[in-house]
Formats: C-alpha cells, sequence, structure tokens
C-alpha cells in the first residue's frame, strides 16, 4: 500500500537551533496518526512544513507517490491537505459562512454555501448555524467552524494541533466521533497533542519526536501513558505529588464580586464569591469564554473592583493596582503568554523586569538593577528548566511551552501568598507540565494560597484540594475535588447548578 | 523572484546600517530628481552634503547647523518617548508656538528690566506652555478617547492662529512703526539667548538638547519610566500587567514632547529667531517627525539624524541659491530620507531569499 504522506530526511535549521534534523514518517490512508514530543521538538515547523507554511532546508515529501512540496498553504490545500490551528483564525463579528467564505478560493454563493455547510455539519454530526455570528459560539463550536473550513477542501489529510486542550469532555467526545468517522472514510488525520490518554484511545500510531529527531514510534494503545512520555522526554519522571495538608487561614476572600466586562465579545463577572485557604490549590474549571480571562484581570488589578469585594490577609485591594497587589504578595499569570504576560519583543531579562520589580527589588530608587533583573532571568531558567541559547533572546523566540515556563516560574520564584494562574500548562509538555504542577504544590505546601483556572480538567483533577466552575461569568459553589466525578464537572461546566451537583 | 522571510530576532546590524543606507539611496534617487530637473546632480548633491561643512562659504553655514540642529534634536527625543510608547504626538509645531509665545511674553512683561532670573523664566514660562498645549490633546484622549493624532495636529493650526493674533496683538512692538511681530530680544540682554562660542552657532538651547540627549539615554536605559515607556509601545496588555496605567502614560508623553517643544521654541525666539512674528516658526515640529524616526527613536541616534537633517537644510538652502533647485524639491529630497528608510527598515526584521534555492 502507498503511504498517503511519506516524509524523508527533512531538515530545518533556524539560526542556533535544529527545529527538524532528517525527519522521516509516513502516514497511511484513513490513519489517525499521532506527533509527539515535548516544547520545542520540532512538531510545529514539522506540520508547518507539511502545509507549506515553511519551506524545508533539505529532504523531500510525497503525497499518495507523488512528490510534494507546497511552496504556500493555498498549494498544499489544493493537493489536499487542511489544517486546524491552535489558535482559531476567526472575525467574531461576522457569521460562520462568511467567516468560512473569506478562507475560500472560489468561493460559491452563499445560499449556496451554507447549504453545503449544513450538509457537511450534519453527515459529521457537527451541529452549525451558518448565520450565527462567530462572537456569540463557544470554543467548541469556534472549532467546529474551523473544521468544517477544511472539511469543505475534502481533505486527503486533515492536520490538527492540540484540538481538544479548549474543549468541554463531552465536546471531547464529539471531536472524537468525527475524527473516527472521518478516518473510516479514508481520510488520514495527523494529531498533535500532549495529552496522552487522548492518543493512546484516537491514534493508531505515533511517531515521536525529540530536539527535531524522530527517536521512535509505536502504537499507543499498547504503551501506557507513562511509558509514552518517558519516550517523548528521553527519561523518566515523577508524577507530581502533594502532602496532604491541612489548610490554614483563609488568605484570599473574594465576596460578592461583580465587574462589567469593558470588551463587547467578553464575559461580565456576576457575584463572585470565593475563599481560598493558605495551602490550598483552588481549581477553577470551566469553557473558555465564560469569564476566566475577566476574573484573572479582576485579581491581578488590571481591572479593579470596589475595595472590600476582594481581600487578602483582611486587606482591601479592590481598588489597588498591579503593583501595589504585588507588594503585598498576590501574583498572577494570565493564559496568554506573548503580549500579555510576555512582551514578544523583549528579552527574558527585560520580561523578568515586567513583573519582578516590585518583589526582587530590581529597581533602586526608579533606576533599573539590569545586572539583578539578569541575575533574576537566569534563576527562572535554571529553576524551570527553560530552554533557550541565553537570556538575552526575545520572548517570542521561545517555543510556547518554554515561555510558559518562564512566565510561570517568574511568579513562583518571587514567592507570592496569593498566586492565581491562567492555563499553567496550556500547550506544555507531560513532563514540563508536571514540574509546573508540582511547582505550584510545593508552593501551596509553602502556605500560599493557589487559585488554578483551568480547561484542563485532569490537570484540576490532579492538583486542585477544592473545584469550582466559571459559567457565564458566575462561580459554582466550590467541591471537595475527591468528592467529584468526571460526569459532576461535565455538568458543572455545562451551566448546571451547583446544588444539583452532589456537594 | 525574491522573498522575504521573518528573522526569529530583530537585526541589531540592520536597525543601525538602514539609516546609513537609506541615506545612500537617497543620495541616488535625488541625484535622479535633480538630473530630471535639468541639474548636475554630482554638484547638487556635493552642495548639500560637503559644502556647507566644507565649501567656500562653510564659515558662515558651519554654525547654522548647530542652530537648526538644536531644535530638532530637542523636539525629536521628546516626540521619540511618546513614539516609542505609540502616542503619537504630531503637533510639537503647535507646542513649539506655544512655548516660544509663552516665554517671548514673560520676557517682554519684563522688558526692560535688567534681572539675571528673566532668561530662566522665559525657559520655564517656554516649557510650561507647550506642556500645557500638549495637555490638551492628552485630556481629551484620557477622558474621552479621542485621537491624539489628529487633536494635536489640528492645534497646530490654532496655535499658528494664536500667532498671529499676538504677533499683530498684544506682543507687537510698540516701537515698530506698526510692522507686526514683538520687540527684537536679541536687542534685550537680559532675556538673550546668544551664541556662546562666536563663530559655533552653539546656543543655551543647542546645549540643552545635548544634556536632554544623555538624560534621554540615561531614562530608556537605566529608568523604570523608560522601561515602561517602551514596554507599553510594544506590548500594551503586558505596560497594563506591569502596573503601567495607560492614561499616564499618555499624559507623561505627551507633556514631556509638549515642554521640550515648547523650551525649543523659546531657545529659537529668544536666540537666532530674535522676535516672535506671524511666521518664525519654520516647520521644526513637522521635521522633527522626522529626525525621531531617521535615529531609530534612539537619543544618539536622534542626535546624529537631527545633525543630518540639518545639514540637508543648510545644504538645501545653498543649493537652492546657487544652483537655482526649487524648494520644492529640497523638501522632496528630505521627505525621500524618511520614505527610504521605513522601506528599507523591512530588512530588520525580514531577510531577502532570492528563488532558486529550492531543494
Amino acid at each position: 500500500m502507498t503511504a498517503l504522506l511519506s516524509v524523508n530526511g527533512l531538515t530545518k535549521a533556524y539560526p542556533g537551533v535544529v527545529a527538524n534534523d532528517t525527519v522521516s514518517f509516513e502516514v497511511q490512508p484513513g490513519e489517525v496518526h499521532a506527533l509527539l514530543g515535548e516544547n520545542g521538538a520540532g512538531k510545529s515547523t514539522l506540520v508547518k512544513m507539511i502545509y507549506g507554511l515553511v519551506r524545508p532546508d533539505s529532504g523531500t515529501m510525497q503525497l499518495t507517490g507523488v512528490p510534494y512540496h507546497p511552496a504556500e498553504p493555498r498549494a498544499a490545500r489544493a493537493a489536499g491537505v487542511a489544517m486546524v490551528f491552535q489558535h482559531f483564525s476567526l472575525f467574531d463579528a461576522l457569521t460562520v459562512a462568511e467567516n468560512i467564505t473569506l478562507g475560500m478560493e472560489n468561493a460559491p454563493s452563499r445560499s449556496e454555501l451554507s447549504q453545503r455547510i449544513t450538509e457537511v455539519s450534519q453527515a459529521y454530526r457537527l451541529p452549525l448555524d451558518p448565520n450565527r455570528i462567530i462572537g456569540d459560539l463557544s470554543v467548541g463550536e469556534r472549532q467546529r467552524v474551523e473544521i468544517i473550513r477544511c472539511l469543505l477542501q475534502n481533505p486527503k489529510l486533515l492536520i490538527m494541533d492540540e484540538p481538544t486542550s479548549v474543549l468541554t469532555p463531552q465536546e471531547v467526545t464529539i471531536l472524537f466521533e468525527t475524527l473516527e468517522r472521518l478516518a473510516g472514510e479514508g481520510t488520514s488525520i495527523l494529531y498533535i497533542s500532549h495529552k496522552l490518554e487522548e492518543i493512546r484511545s484516537l491514534c493508531n500510531h505515533a511517531t515521536i519526536l525529540r530536539h527535531g529527531k524522530v527517536v521512535d514510534s509505536c502504537v499507543p494503545a499498547d504503551q501506557t501513558a507513562r511509558k509514552l512520555a518517558e519516550m517523548m522526554v528521553g527519561a523518566s519522571f515523577h508524577a507530581p505529588a502533594k502532602k496532604n495538608l491541612h489548610p490554614g487561614p483563609v488568605v484570599l476572600d473574594i465576596a460578592g464580586l461583580s465587574i462589567k466586562s469593558k470588551n463587547p465579545f467578553g464575559t461580565s463577572l456576576k457575584d463572585i464569591n470565593l475563599s481560598v485557604r493558605s495551602g490550598e490549590v483552588m481549581g477553577i474549571g470551566g469553557v473558555a469564554g465564560n469569564g476566566q480571562d475577566e476574573f484573572l484581570l479582576a485579581l491581578s488589578g488590571e481591572t479593579t473592583a470596589p475595595a472590600g469585594m476582594i481581600k487578602v490577609n483582611g486587606t482591601e485591594i479592590g481598588i489597588k493596582g498591579p503593583n501595589e497587589r504585588r507588594k503585598i504578595g498576590v501574583l498572577t499569570a494570565p493564559e496568554e503568554r506573548l503580549g500579555h504576560a510576555a512582551a514578544p519583543d523583549m528579552s527574558l531579562t527585560e520580561n523578568a523586569m515586567l513583573t519582578g520589580h516590585v518583589r526582587q527589588h530590581l529597581t533602586t530608587a526608579g533606576f533599573t538593577r539590569w545586572g539583578a533583573a539578569r541575575g533574576f532571568a537566569r534563576a527562572i531558567v535554571e529553576r524551570f528548566d527553560v530552554r533557550t541559547p541565553g537570556i538575552a533572546n526575545a520572548a517570542k523566540s521561545l517555543s510556547g511551552g518554554n515561555l510558559q515556563k518562564f512566565v510561570i516560574g517568574r511568579e513562583i520564584l518571587q514567592n507570592p501568598k496569593v498566586l492565581v494562574v491562567n492555563q499553567p500548562t496550556w500547550g506544555v509538555d507531560a513532563a514540563a507540565a508536571a514540574a509546573i504542577r508540582q511547582a505550584l504544590m510545593t508552593l501551596a505546601e509553602e502556605g500560599a494560597a493557589i487559585v488554578v483556572v483551568s480547561q484542563d480538567l485532569d490537570e484540576l483533577l490532579e492538583i486542585s484540594d477544592r473545584l469550582a466552575v466559571l459559567n457565564e461569568g458566575r462561580l459554582t459553589q466550590p467541591h471537595e475535588t475527591s468528592e467529584l466525578s468526571m460526569e459532576d464537572i461535565g455538568l458543572m461546566m455545562g451551566g448546571m447548578e451547583a446544588e444539583h451537583v452532589p456537594a | 523572484m525574491f522573498r522575504l522571510e521573518a528573522r526569529p530576532q530583530t537585526s541589531r546590524t540592520w536597525v543601525v546600517l538602514t539609516p546609513v543606507l537609506a541615506v545612500v539611496v537617497t543620495m541616488i534617487a535625488g541625484g535622479l530628481l535633480f538630473a530630471a530637473l535639468g541639474k548636475d546632480p554630482v554638484v547638487a548633491i556635493k552642495l548639500i552634503f560637503w559644502d556647507p561643512l566644507f565649501g567656500q562659504f562653510a564659515s558662515y553655514s558651519r554654525p547654522q547647523l548647530l542652530v537648526k540642529a538644536g531644535p530638532l534634536i530637542l523636539i525629536a527625543l521628546g516626540l521619540s518617548l511618546g513614539f516609542r510608547a505609540a502616542i503619537w504626538n504630531i503637533g510639537a509645531e503647535g507646542q513649539y508656538i506655544i512655548g516660544a509665545i509663552c516665554g517671548a511674553s514673560v520676557a517682554l512683561a519684563f522688558y526692560p528690566a535688567d534681572l539675571k532670573i528673566i532668561f530662566p523664566l522665559m525657559i520655564l514660562a517656554g516649557a510650561l506652555g507647550g506642556f500645557l498645549w500638549a495637555m490638551i490633546p492628552a485630556f481629551l484622549k484620557i477622558r474621552f478617547g479621542t485621537n491624539e493624532i489628529l487633536v494635536s495636529l489640528m492645534l497646530v493650526y490654532v496655535a499658528q492662529d494664536v500667532l498671529s493674533t499676538v504677533s499683530f496683538g498684544i506682543l507687537k512692538n510698540p516701537e515698530g512703526f506698526g510692522f507686526p511681530g514683538s520687540r527684537n530680544l536679541q536687542k534685550y540682554p537680559a532675556a538673550h539667548n546668544m551664541e556662546l562660542i562666536p563663530g559655533s552657532g552653539m546656543h543655551w538651547g543647542v546645549v540643552t538638547a545635548f544634556v536632554v540627549v544623555i538624560l534621554a539615554y540615561i531614562l530608556l536605559r537605566r529608568h523604570m519610566l523608560g522601561f515602561q515607556i517602551t514596554v507599553s509601545g510594544q506590548a500594551p496588555r503586558a505596560a497594563r500587567f506591569a502596573g503601567v496605567n495607560p492614561s499616564v502614560m499618555a499624559a507623561v508623553c505627551l507633556g514631556i514632547s509638549g515642554a521640550l517643544a515648547g523650551v525649543a521654541g523659546i531657545f529659537e525666539v529668544s536666540g537666532p529667531g530674535g522676535q516672535i512674528t506671524d511666521s518664525f516658526n519654520s516647520g521644526y515640529g513637522f521635521t522633527a517627525i522626522i529626525v525621531a524616526f531617521l535615529g531609530r527613536l534612539h537619543p544618539v541616534g536622534i542626535l546624529l539624524a537631527g545633525l543630518l537633517m540639518a545639514l540637508t537644510y543648510v545644504g538645501g538652502e545653498l543649493a537652492q541659491l546657487s544652483l537655482a533647485l526649487p524648494l520644492a524639491a529640497i523638501q522632496a529630497f528630505q521627505g525621500m530620507l524618511l520614505f527610504f528608510l521605513l522601506a528599507l527598515d523591512v530588512l530588520s526584521n525580514y531577510r531577502i531569499r532570492f528563488r532558486g534555492a529550492r531543494i
């Protein structure tokens, strides 16, 4: 049988790093093929070359036995390769159909397109109304738009970059059914994910990349998740563990927090009540876009609230700004790494200065102490194993996971009393995610109150003592994590009232 | 053909090299322009870039270099802080005019007293005038979210009207035989911003410009405010996360650039200009925008760019006189400089890859 896609010796070097080093693998027709690897292992570069976004330095590709070297994504699409990106490229203010038209070369008439969208969405059980405005859709629905956009081209190969990181368990189930249906019809799927359990249940074959090279391949179902992770990292590692401690006094106390969102597509926070104790990890779940960003902004001090709505150790901090909050030990790490948690074009040293200057005393009478900032940046890089040629490199030159380690590490090393993190391990490989989670738990053991906002339920179940869910800007009652099942959480995420979930 | 490939990091080499390359390309394109006008391009380029410094009449034109570079550098430094923070003050010309009016008003109010305090007071009044004029777009931006580009630009025309009103009105020289314009401050020793070293063109305004170059360098390299300014421009959300209040930042940037433009105005009027007239301003406030970008928004770069731009001014006048080149040609020549700089800027962030290197 001719392989659908065969990649032979692809190499791509960037200044200072070989992203892909003679990578070879094959994807068979109708196969769900996983690409596994740590952050910076070269998965993104590899699929970008397959999708024509990046040109290889050397090596060849064949699609259905025919030489294939796409000069641009358009050529890749014409050859039958489609890709769903981790970050969607949709316009909030336009409808589903309008968004899909924008990506098409020879767009059919609006009514014909709407009909085709409806056909495809029914055929693959992806319900979607072509006339709805993107801004009103959930993240799961937005992903459907991207998938349907790809399916309209009848692709032979569909590339999916971490598709489940933003979905509820129920949505993941629907997605997997769709992918299995597609594979059953002969479409091959190249699937990138760091969720090992998913790969084990979904994928027929896995190619494992490490430092830009193919180091192994396997049938995922035959391996344990732990074995897969070890293949990826090339070493064994420990799953994070928390000593069971009795939490101390309440540190963070949020009472009746309501903030109207300034963004027309944002979510207003409505009457949020939450108290987090010293030594406790509070998990906050929920589908993206239900007020997570607004919640983080309210705690970081980027949006302020009436003073008494947020208290830390009895001090009212609602109206205090970010740096005043840092002074008393309230630190945060926003979800968006580039542009919010870090300035993309600035060096790691400058980014260490960005939030570290208050607690690490990186300034004297307003004058910056760059030597001290370099020391702090170096400490973060070493302690959290941030892979970078040096701290003088720009934040944007780091891979997503490495930057995430830097951003979270920067806050953890400042020894916070309260730490609020949004999506702490988004896009981070298993080993690094374990390290970040362990660091969060250690911080809790040392007496900090920690709030982890995440869409990764496995993560929340693993590290949080109690769990609440954000739904349309409201926070459910927190429940002891140990007493919740996956199904309970799914129901809470779907907007079910807290009292219906057994506490 | 070729295509552009994004560099993983901004190239430091090209950041320094592009202004030099832009000057060279401008010389070539400008030469073609002059040739099309029927002038010898080599002679014209030499007149503009060489003769002001080393030509036959260099002893007259050389002092003019500092006289013209001083205000350009001073204004451009202020603007560069705002541009770094993505606060676009386009109205430096207006702040320059108002600063000059305020400073000159102080001098004229004291006339003919001979007090040491008068000159420093004038400079302070100039700074305050420019600052307050810049606070108008700042306030409107913060309070109502207006666009500072439009408001500051429109205020230039308001300032110009204020200027003609006062030069025909309350500031008019009572002994001026009815001519518009104020008393000549060059003839009022207590208020005269005189040449410090004869024949050099160096006056207090030029000294101030050099001092501000150093201060701006320290601010940007060593001070938290400078860091916050840079973050605000590069990543506004990260700046907010780092505790920068965008409203305060807008006010600070507009305020500093307004004050420096105002100071430049009063130094000019009390020195080389001499008097407030309805047309004493010569567009320094606008040219300084080019200087700021030509100097890469970097204090040392601005110092060099200011001197270069002053050279094209002085040389341009020479070329007009001796080659009868039209003023418009000289202005087009100066405009080309910014045009080519911005165009070549692409090379700092992209590299050119020629096709055929395909595998």
